[in-house]
């Protein structure tokens, strides 16, 4: 990345062949060293733009743009009531999304989520109502439905070999009937107002301290994070993060923090369901960035035979990934109820499933593998979420919303493969 | 005798069906040597190769590791005895930075997570000592030149500190520097005391790293030869079948006369 670029270099250019003598300098001329200080950063920034590497940027600044034209449009779309509805709304999706980044990154898709989420969130609802399960069994009972069927997806698809395409499709149809079946004639079942489940997403904590300090909490963790990492790599003698950079991206991070919790605390304060996918973010980028099964992930996505190769278990990587991405498709379908205070035939049907894959891809991963983050989720869903928000307060029809939600697909789609060309073309492919 | 071999091969026979792709093979490496295996397509290299990777057993004969004959029926077990096969299709991820690379598979964690910083220190080290030049151990594969690619497909194979390493075609796809810098590394390889089994077409490259030839054709050992004593010709004789012919008899009868 930046500086110490000589050291693997500098090693014993005498005893090389003539050849490769006057080939290679001491420092690789064909490398940009990046300088120093915010200067680099800027220079960085400003290549990785131009060969493609985008990152996050595209759909930061879609979010501006969404909250800026309906601020406009209706003043009362970036008011605090309205911003914390809009947290709360984008959970379960996003919940189901972080699973298909897991998917994604495979270079695989699971098209069963959708069903599968309305499969757990009634299977509970049955289980609590019906059956007398006491609602926080009958949540666990339900996750593990999810991360079982999920499994059963992934057996097909790493053992058998079946396209995981087909697998989930099929998944799709048979855990719609299936929760059709569980829940009976009933249709809909109503969940306890007071319940453990209705109160995931209905609580919040509504003291100042609690949004302030979570952003504080976050941004000094953040901080320390970084500023650890940076003296450890310092003293390994590896190239490090300058502080100024650490700074910085520290202060971008607390502006946005403090921001979120102050229109919070303007409203109820800080949703629990708002928290509860914070975490859940974090841990699992956690996990794919840092764990080596999130790195295995990655390597599957980008090269499934050096993987296997290199003494990866491929196909038990490919049926964890769709054991968890059938628990966090189960997990959204409960916070989904959750919110709506219901199970019922309509559950996990109609676009969600669209909505989650829309907001994994709007979000910055890659639909071609190996590439993405688990905030994508977050980014993606805030665009979404932010669309159907604005278009409801606007009092637009639902058939303009899909449209819409349609168009930006595709747009987050089109900017995947061009990056994904440009990549190609500029070699970071 | 003094240096005895790392890896000997005693009449390793292979069937595919009803084709016999390799017949009473015998081949021997010792350290500090490199040994070009060379042939025309279809003589057997990547079968023999497999066999002694794990990666498809021999029906027949014994592999001899350091002078017990050994069972090698997985690729594991080639592993655990010290064999580092890069095979020709490199086995890289383009996604991930060069360290992910050369770590892949054997992460070195640090309370269960991924210790990015020694990883990265262990790979300017190991990338070091083979003085191989990587613009910065943290692109993605994808920005490296098909030379480098190699080079680090190299490099990853020493981190298991193998013995012997296996070589498919390591310059096929390759530019005259970049040949050049993966040759620099194959005498390296030597000079640090490993076994090489160079897989070849290039008799340039053979001739300029290799210490001895072995040449098979139609999977049978068709001479070993001595490099700095066999003229290219010979080799390459070899190679097509053409050395029992009356040209090569009288040459070689000619040449006794002279003597």
């Amino acid at each position: 990345m930046t500086t110490k670029i000589d050291e693997t270099n500098g090693g014993d250019t005498e005893d090389v062949a003539p050849v490769a003598k006057d080939a290679v300098a001491a420092v690789d001329p064909r490398l940009l060293v990046r300088q120093e200080g915010f200067k680099g950063y800027l220079q960085e920034f400003g290549r990785k733009l131009r060969s493609g590497d985008l990152g996050a940027l595209p759909v930061i600044v879609g979010i501006a743009i969404i909250w800026v034209v309906y601020q406009v449009k209706d003043d009362a779309f970036l008011s605090p009531k309205n911003l914390s509805d809009l947290s709360i709304l984008i959970v379960g999706t996003g919940l189901i999304s972080v699973g298909i980044v897991f998917v994604l990154l495979l270079g695989e898709i699971d098209l069963s989520v959708g069903s599968l989420s309305g499969l757990a969130a009634s299977t509970m609802a049955v289980l609590n109502i019906r059956h007398g399960v006491p609602e926080v069994l009958a949540v666990v009972i339900a996750l593990a439905l999810g991360a079982a069927l999920g499994a059963l997806h992934g057996f097909f698809f790493a053992k058998i070999g079946v396209p995981a395409f087909v697998v989930t499709l099929a998944g799709l149809l048979a855990w719609n009937g299936l929760m059709l079946q569980v829940l009976g004639t009933t249709g809909t079942l109503d969940l306890d107002d007071d319940g453990f489940v209705q109160t995931l997403s209905s609580h919040y904590f509504s003291q100042l301290i609690a949004a302030y300090g979570a952003a504080t909490v976050a941004v000094a963790g953040f901080f320390l994070a970084q500023f650890l990492g940076a003296r450890r790599r310092k003293a390994a003698g590896v190239p490090s993060r300058p502080l100024s950079e650490i700074l910085v991206r520290t202060g971008v991070l607390a502006v946005i923090a403090y921001a979120a919790a102050w229109r919070l605390n303007e409203y109820k304060g800080l949703p629990l369901a708002l928290v509860i996918f914070v975490v859940v973010l974090l841990a699992l980028d956690f996990v794919v960035r840092r764990t080596s099964y999130g790195r295995k992930v990655i390597a599957l996505g980008g090269n499934v035979e050096a993987s296997r190769r290199a003494g990866i278990n491929v196909d038990l990587v490919r049926i964890s990934v769709y054991a968890l991405s059938g628990l966090m498709a189960a997990f959204g379908g409960i916070m989904i109820a959750s919110r709506i205070g219901s199970a019922s035939q309509q559950a996990g049907t109609g676009n969600l499933l669209m909505e989650a894959i829309a907001a994994a891809v709007i979000g910055g991963t890659s639909l071609f593998g190996g590439r993405g983050s688990v905030w994508s989720a977050l980014l993606g869903m805030l665009v979404i979420g932010s669309i159907a928000s604005g278009m409801a307060l606007l009092g637009v029809a639902n058939s303009v919303q899909y449209m819409i939600t349609g168009a930006v697909l595709l747009a987050a789609v089109v900017i995947d493969s061009v990056s994904r060309r440009t990549q190609r073309s500029a070699g970071r492919g | 005798m003094p240096n005895e071999p790392v890896l000997a091969l005693r009449g390793i026979s292979k069937r595919f069906g009803a084709v016999q792709a390799l017949t009473d093979i015998d081949l021997e490496v010792r350290a500090g040597e490199v040994v070009a295996l060379v042939g025309d397509n279809g003589a057997g290299k990547s079968t023999l190769v497999k066999a002694i990777a794990g990666v498809g057993p021999a029906d027949e004969g014994v592999v001899e590791w350091e002078g017990r004959p050994v069972q090698v029926s997985r690729p594991h077990d080639a592993q655990e005895l010290g064999i580092a096969t890069v095979y020709q299709d490199l086995a890289l991820c383009d996604n991930i930075d060069v360290v992910g690379n050369l770590f892949l598979g054997r992460e070195i964690l640090r309370a269960g997570v991924l210790d990015e910083v020694e990883m990265e220190r262990r790979s300017r080290e190991l990338l070091q000592t083979l003085s191989i030049r990587i613009p910065s151990v943290r692109i993605p594969i994808a920005s490296l030149s098909g030379g480098q690619r190699q080079t680090v497909a190299i490099a990853r194979s020493m981190l298991g500190e193998p013995k012997l390493v296996i070589l498919d075609e390591p310059t096929a796809a390759l530019g005259v520097e970049q040949t050049a810098q993966v040759l620099d590394l194959v005498e390296r390889l030597r000079e640090r005391g490993l076994a090489v089994i160079l897989i070849s077409h290039n008799m340039a490259d053979v001739k300029a790293v290799a210490d001895r030839v072995a040449v098979l054709r139609l999977g049978r050992n068709n001479g070993t030869f001595d490099v700095k004593t066999t003229s290219q010709e010979e080799i390459i004789s070899a190679i097509t079948g053409a050395t029992d012919n009356a040209v090569t008899r009288r040459k070689a009868r000619n040449a006794e006369v002279a003597k």
